[in-house]
């Protein structure tokens, strides 16, 4: 690991000013959990970090007004505790006391989750350098094309890059239509989640749409009845405390017995968050039975396209939603 | 050019690896006091930029110079002494590093060190003596909820703060909520029967 400088921001106009007179190599650093691995991996590399984590009101969760909004400091366990989170929204609790262990719920902010670089073996391969990555050095090669694809993704892929986008959090967002907001040198923005998330394309290296400089500040998610009627789950190849192979979030706005809108998104198989729209237009207007569910999510995975070692996936994402959806069902009765 | 064929040329042998061992074993029984003096007054403790932090480490205060990419578990192990607090995977993967930072569990291993000026720190050190043990370590003797005893004090340190935060009310939840602490001798069972046991003395206390 390089030598680098640390000083911790009060403020968001402190935290950019910072950032632009340390100049190159400037990073900011919430919890940490995934800079400082990547960093310790080799992958990568700041000369200087401007800590983010204790900005002035960057905790604050606010349930209470016409949005749910969580600063992007609210750590990851305390949004997962929030009382009107845990009943109303249960698609976005799970999603997030799901991730993770608790040690590292207590330390990575909501806004910092987002943000979170994918797991791909190859990507982490950073300090050995052995094979080549066009998210870590772009224009060397994905190593992970013909090799080691097991948990590689189905959907959203490229020729340059078959990463998986590993978050719980941000697919819960997506479902739930959130909106993030940021600020920068020149000023607030809000951008809608399904914005936030570039697939890779020929630039797998570009993966969120922010600038240098800018900082996620909060996240705000419209308030909808769909939310009691929600759930996230997660396949894993252990229990508890690993990334998904398939996850599923889905939320369904009634009338009567009929859905009325149906929000849904997937985990674990594509290369950003994915909403998966073909399978919310298939369940609009329909009564929830096994048989619709399963149709619904096979769907999802009709544009779904497998390497050497991760065929599975279509199956078990297809299977993963199909289950959803009928637990978000079961909850409308 | 570099490839994963190249590793081959600086592979080792298990029996260089053991004789490396030996090496190191004897070394280690040299007298290092004065190796030690001299080291310590030509080299600063740190060797990158380094940032000032003051907190507090078990119940007293301190004050250290650090390097800025140190991390709480490094800061604690190598510049306080403190080796309850195990590194593992040093990825935040294992749980052995765990510690508390105002009374809630965290991964010291991914806690960059300058982040805990101004803050309090607890260790497995400072939870207990060895004539007033804490509950949670009375149970985990009462269970013989360890073999190997390495991944322990971070088990002990993560299954405190798990009753603490009232995750310790099923076996179900115990098991969930200590999902970050792998145990690889695999003491699972008596780690459960530890929490379950501890939890209504802590939660009274």
């Amino acid at each position: 690991m390089r030598s680098l400088s640390y000083v911790r921001a009060r403020t968001v106009r402190e935290a950019t000013q910072a950032f632009a007179t340390a100049g190159e190599g400037a990073r900011y650093i919430a919890g940490g959990t995934t800079l400082y691995d990547l960093m310790k991996l080799g992958v990568e590399h700041p000369a200087h970090l401007i800590d983010i984590a204790s900005l002035d009101g960057a905790d604050r969760i606010d349930t209470g007004g016409d949005v749910l909004f969580f600063g992007a400091g609210a750590l990851m366990a305390d949004v997962a505790e929030d009382d009107v989170v845990r009943h109303d929204y249960p698609i976005l609790a799970e999603s997030l006391s799901k991730a993770a262990s608790q040690q590292l719920r207590n330390m990575a902010t909501v806004g910092g989750n987002i943000l979170q670089r994918t797991r791909c073996p190859y990507f982490r391969n950073g300090a050995i350098g052995a094979y080549p990555c066009n998210k870590r050095e772009p224009g060397s090669g994905c190593a992970a094309i013909g090799g080691l694809d097991r948990s590689q993704a189905v959907l959203g892929i490229s020729d340059t890059c078959t990463a998986v986008s590993p978050g719980d959090w941000p697919v819960a967002l997506t479902a739930m239509d959130a909106t993030i907001e940021i600020q920068g040198p020149a000023g607030p923005r809000s951008v809608p989640i399904a914005e936030f998330y570039r697939l890779p394309g020929g630039t797998p290296h570009l993966e969120f749409s922010i600038e240098g400089g800018e900082i996620v500040t909060g996240i705000s998610v419209p308030k909808t009845e769909a939310g009691k009627n929600s759930t996230y789950l997660k396949v894993r190849d252990r229990e508890s405390y690993a990334f998904a192979l398939a996850s599923a979030a889905v939320a369904l706005a009634m009338d009567g017995d009929r859905v009325r809108r149906a929000h849904i998104a997937l985990g674990g198989v594509a290369t950003r968050p994915w909403r998966a729209h073909e399978a919310e237009t298939l369940l609009n207007g329909q009564t929830i039975d096994r048989e619709i569910a399963l149709a619904a999510g096979r769907s999802a995975f009709a544009d779904a396209s497998a390497g050497e070692h991760n065929a599975f996936k279509i199956e078990l994402g297809a299977r993963t939603l199909a289950d959803a959806i009928m637990t978000a069902g079961r909850k409308t009765q | 050019m570099s490839g994963p064929h190249d590793r081959q040329s600086i592979e080792i042998t298990r029996r260089q690896v053991l004789e490396a061992g030996t090496i190191v074993t004897m070394s280690g029984m040299l007298p290092v006091a004065a190796e030690a003096q001299t080291s310590s007054s030509q080299l600063p403790p740190e060797n990158g930029s380094t940032v000032q932090v003051s907190f507090q480490i078990n119940g007293q205060p301190s004050t250290l110079e650090i390097d800025a990419r140190a991390s709480l578990l490094d800061m604690l192990r190598e510049r306080l002494g403190l080796v309850g607090a195990k590194k593992g995977c040093d990825h935040g993967q294992c749980g052995a590093c765990t510690v508390h930072i105002d009374g809630r569990r965290v991964a010291s291993c991914l806690t960059v060190a300058a982040k805990v000026d101004g803050r309090k720190v607890t260790t497995i050190e400072g939870i207990g003596s060895a004539d007033a043990l804490h509950p949670m370590q009375q149970a985990f003797i009462d269970h013989d909820a360890l073999q190997c005893g390495y991944c322990t004090p971070g088990q002990i340190m993560a299954a405190i703060a798990c009753v603490k935060e009232g995750h310790a009310s099923t076996p179900e939840d115990i098991r969930e909520y200590m999902s970050g602490n792998i145990c690889r001798c695999g003491a699972y069972v008596g780690i459960v029967a530890s929490i379950e046991q501890a939890a209504p003395q802590i939660e009274r206390g």
